[in-house]
């Protein structure tokens, strides 16, 4: 093999490839692929622009949904929440204005604006894509450098479609080995965010590689990507391959024919070149992995499903005894109890992480021909986008998941975020595959426990944690 | 934006780890359109009972931390959400300094776009500080940005390392949309070389869509 001089990672190939400007001593401009724009942090954003007397420099490049504040049932009816009804009018009004391509509530196409994004082929390798969104990190499973950025932001991306960056510094994790039936992608990234630490990835790009991550899944990829920002981490990216190119091929917005190959020739040259060098390497066997269980109010606050929820002593730092304990306290949990005795209220299976097709199917395997636990008072199903949703139920999906007690629902953040209607009350626990466990977001005093699709799926049935390897089921999303 | 100089102020110690924006602005708040009034609701289930009743046992509600505007904070201040409701709230609520041992990357940056200064000092520095605030009611720092200095008045002087852009950003109070449309004519020529498009190929179902430009 011929030896590359000056060998460059991923991150630097596609930072290189889109340096407008840079002078020593001050962030680098950075020029911007896609913007993806949705209700919740873009209201002021456009409004400063106006006030500005400036336009919108690339509509064309700028995408918008509604997805973080929109009911997932009654889409018939008038929103009852007359502020969220006005954001999203805003919205539809900021992109009338600028001509912006929108996916409204109405829209075949509507979804998460992570999920869509790929979906529709808007994302593509080598692109850089922000949006006012912390998991735009997502997109980098597709081999694009994507990362969530503030309103003022937004709102400088809108005027010029570049950004003001400083280069990070790089990481890689190497996850090597073969992951068990029942352990999934989720499982992998959550044990990540374990070993490196809610604040590990900060100030670094990340870069996922290893034989599990090869053999994940667009969608799988598309789940570690999406939580690289819970390690701290602001982009996490895969390199592309035969997978990535087979999952965007005849999507919408992906170049057909011989233009697509050409496409294919040059995304080859985005990996990571022989001998680059990362500031951290870090590395997980993903063959020793259980599925795993969140038990505090950070995604790094996680453990294996047949471990026990932690003793505060065990910690050697003061400060962490008194954040473990802080948040046991909130869980309403004891320590050193089973994690598969922890009974459970509410299930949700959906969000940016994990909606996507491949989890609803895993997880409809789990609950086919069974039925929710009685102490459950809600289990609801929210795929990721309408194309899901309409693509699930001509597979049958929604039978299988409403025959088991679960409720069916049109697409949006729901529950992940609780901005909508879809909230988790006071004291109420819920198994959630959604990357936050933080106090009070899926509503005031809710207790989450974050987890994967296929063990929601379990819990759902069981009314409480179990360990998904002991069920005979395919569990593989 | 407000520049930033000097500023001297009480000291609120706010004594956790990991203090995410989800904390700082609840979703509930975020529909707002506007950028200003979130000081009202900052760290708003922490410090309100139900009926938006004040909770005694929250720090920001104690009368001895009235008045306070140096928010002095444990590691990973920020974490989470990349919403800029949480650095709208800290300087509504009249914060003009933040002082931990760390941020997390989003919050940080957006705090600069606030003319908010977050100070970043060793974990012992902190742990300092935190002793300070904690035994003395009214303690107050002096933030000096063109020296890079927080000091006391019982002689504690710390020094503190920060980009020289964003000091000067802060310094002048600069636009930074402003300061990169100076560089307008790079972008258009970066733009003939550079062309991401987004043609379409097949139907979507979508609203305004502008034709993809010609290249």
């Amino acid at each position: 093999m011929m030896q590359i001089m000056n060998p460059k990672t991923m991150y630097r190939k596609i930072w290189d490839a889109h340096l407008v400007r840079q002078t020593p001593g001050e962030p680098s401009l950075i020029y911007v692929d896609r913007h993806l724009v949705h209700e919740t942090t873009t209201p002021q954003a456009f409004t400063g622009l106006k006030e500005a007397g400036r336009k919108v420099r690339r509509p064309d490049l700028t995408f918008a949904v509604m997805d973080h504040a929109v009911p997932t049932k009654d889409r018939n009816l008038p929103i009852v929440d007359e502020i969220a009804a006005g954001q999203l009018q805003a919205l539809a009004r900021n992109c009338r204005e600028f001509g912006i391509t929108l996916f409204d509530m109405s829209s075949h196409n509507q979804g998460i604006i992570h999920v869509i994004g790929p979906e529709l082929g808007i994302t593509q390798p080598g692109q850089t894509i922000v949006c006012g969104d912390s998991h735009t990190s997502t997109h980098g499973a597709f081999g694009t450098l994507a990362f969530g950025i503030g309103t003022s932001e937004v709102e400088h991306v809108l005027a010029t479609q570049c950004l003001s960056q400083y280069e990070s510094k790089t990481m890689r994790i190497v996850v090597d080995g073969a992951r068990a039936n029942g352990v999934s992608a989720k499982d992998i990234i959550l044990a990540i965010i374990r070993k490196i630490g809610i604040m590990g990835g900060t100030g670094h790009v990340v870069e996922y590689t290893g034989e599990a991550i090869r053999a994940l899944s667009m969608e799988g990829r598309m789940t570690v990507c999406n939580m690289s920002i819970e390690g701290g981490a602001r982009a996490g990216m895969v390199a592309p391959d035969d997978t990535t190119f087979a999952y965007l091929e005849g999507r919408p917005y992906v170049p057909r024919g011989k233009e697509f190959q050409a496409a294919v020739e040059t995304w080859k040259l985005l990996p990571s070149d022989e001998g680059a060098e990362f500031d951290v390497t870090v590395t997980l066997d993903a063959s020793k992995l259980s599925p795993q269980v969140t038990w505090g109010t950070n995604p790094g606050m996680v453990t294996g499903v047949n471990d026990r929820v932690p003793d505060p002593a065990s910690y050697s730092d003061p400060d962490d005894q008194k954040a473990v304990t802080r948040a046991l306290e909130y869980m309403g949990l004891k320590a050193g109890t089973p994690m598969v005795d922890i009974p459970l209220d509410r299930i949700f299976i959906g969000s940016c992480t994990n909606s996507r097709l491949s989890d609803l199917r895993a997880a409809a395997r789990v609950v086919a021909g069974k039925h929710i636990a009685k102490n459950l008072k809600e289990a609801l199903v929210v795929p990721g986008s309408m194309t899901i949703k309409a693509q699930a139920e001509s597979e049958g999906l929604d039978r299988i998941f409403r025959d088991a007690g679960f409720e069916w629902r049109d697409s949006g953040c729901s529950m992940c975020i609780a901005m909508n209607p879809d909230i988790v009350p006071p004291g109420e626990r819920a198994a959630s595959t959604s990357n936050r466990n933080f106090e009070g977001r899926q509503g005031k005093d809710s207790r989450s426990h974050l987890v994967s699709p296929v063990m929601a799926a379990a819990a759902a049935i069981a009314g409480h944690f179990v360990d998904i390897r002991e069920w005979n089921v395919d569990a593989v999303e | 934006m407000q520049p930033f100089t000097k500023h001297t102020g009480t000291v609120l110690p706010l004594d956790r780890l990991n203090v995410d924006t989800d904390q700082m602005v609840p979703k509930q708040f975020l529909k707002s359109q506007s950028k200003t009034g979130f000081g009202r609701v900052l760290f708003y289930d922490w410090r309100y009972l139900p009926g938006e009743k004040p909770n005694p046992d929250f720090i920001l509600n104690s009368p001895r931390y009235q008045g306070v505007s140096v928010l002095l904070a444990r590691a990973n201040f920020g974490c989470g959400s990349s919403r800029e409701h949480a650095p709208w709230a800290i300087a509504d609520y009249g914060f003009r300094v933040l002082i931990a041992p760390s941020y997390a990357d989003i919050f940080y940056s957006n705090c600069f776009k606030n003319g908010i200064l977050p100070v970043t000092l060793s974990e012992q520095q902190v742990d300092e500080l935190f002793k300070r605030a904690e035994k003395e009611q009214g303690y107050a720092l002096t933030v000096d940005l063109p020296s890079q200095t927080v000091s006391d008045a019982h002689g504690l002087k710390y020094n503190f390392e920060i980009d020289e852009f964003r000091k000067r950003v802060l310094l002048e109070g600069l636009d930074d949309i402003g300061l990169t449309l100076k560089y307008e004519a790079k972008i258009t020529t970066f733009e003939q070389t550079h062309h991401p498009s987004a043609t379409l190929y097949a139907p979507v179902d979508a609203k305004y869509a502008p034709k993809a430009r010609q290249q």
